[in-house]
């Protein structure tokens, strides 16, 4: 029976997990790099964004700045983009590499 | 046509690197490199290092899309693009592009490109280090202006 929980609770958080990754200054603005959540259902990054304000309230001035660019599964995605279980989601300001 | 693409903390060696783009490659005249370095002075203060953070798995995907448009657009030959992360101190070489091509128009504007490409949309991350402070680099427009002029 363990082995049965086990493999259920697996798929439940290949379902409902969303990997966030933080780079560049915001890594260091919000002390975070790497943040793991659940959702219940697919969010836009616009809601996806204001659910994490309420789970960290001291994000909210680093996370709406009009300059972040937001990647979900490695691919640069629009506010209106669709977040499920088991995406990437990544977060940083303008690159500046070179 | 062979693309090869590098993000590492270790160093490279241009002439290696010249070396691989040249040898055998017998049908392309026009080899153009570009070396960036880290530089003294920024924003009034100088620079002692440079702290270079990227998101990987993303960035070698971008540097690979970057090569690959440059490479159907001049029809290059060969493409190399070598990008350092990790500190670097002041003089450490950063980046390196290199292209071939039949003639050398392709290769400098397709290298050009790569450079203009990969400045503003390879997801790379610059800190600049001071003696005493350190501060996150800001995109530059005059960037992005150089990146348009491709379209």
């Amino acid at each position: 029976m363990a082995i049965g929980n086990a493999i259920k609770q697996s798929a439940n958080t290949m379902t409902n997990q969303v990997n966030l990754l933080f780079f560049g200054q915001l890594k260091e603005r919000l002390q975070c790099e790497n943040y793991n959540i659940e959702i219940q259902h697919p969010l836009s990054i616009e809601q996806l964004k204001a659910y994490l304000v309420s789970l960290e309230p001291t994000w909210q001035v680093a996370l709406n700045d009009n300059l972040l660019i937001a990647a979900v599964n490695q691919q640069i995605a629009q506010q209106h983009a669709i977040v499920k279980g088991g995406d990437e989601v990544a977060f940083f300001p303008p690159v500046t590499g070179g | 046509m062979t693309i090869e693409i590098t993000i590492s903390h270790d160093d490279f060696d241009i002439g290696a690197l010249h070396h691989a783009l040249q040898i055998g490659n017998v049908q392309q005249g026009a080899v153009v490199t570009f070396t960036g370095l880290v530089r003294e002075f920024s924003h009034g203060d100088n620079v002692v290092a440079l702290e270079l953070e990227h998101y990987p798995q993303m960035t070698e995907q971008l540097l690979l899309t970057i090569a690959q448009q440059a490479q159907q657009r001049w029809q290059l030959g060969r493409i190399s693009i070598y990008h350092r992360i990790g500190y670097l101190p002041l003089g450490e070489q950063i980046v390196f592009v290199g292209v071939t091509a039949k003639h050398r128009q392709s290769a400098f504007d397709g290298a050009q490109f790569i450079m203009d490409y990969l400045k503003t949309q390879a997801t790379f991350w610059k800190k600049e280090h001071f003696s005493h402070t350190s501060q996150w680099v800001e995109f530059k427009a005059s960037d992005l202006q150089a990146q348009q002029k491709w379209r």
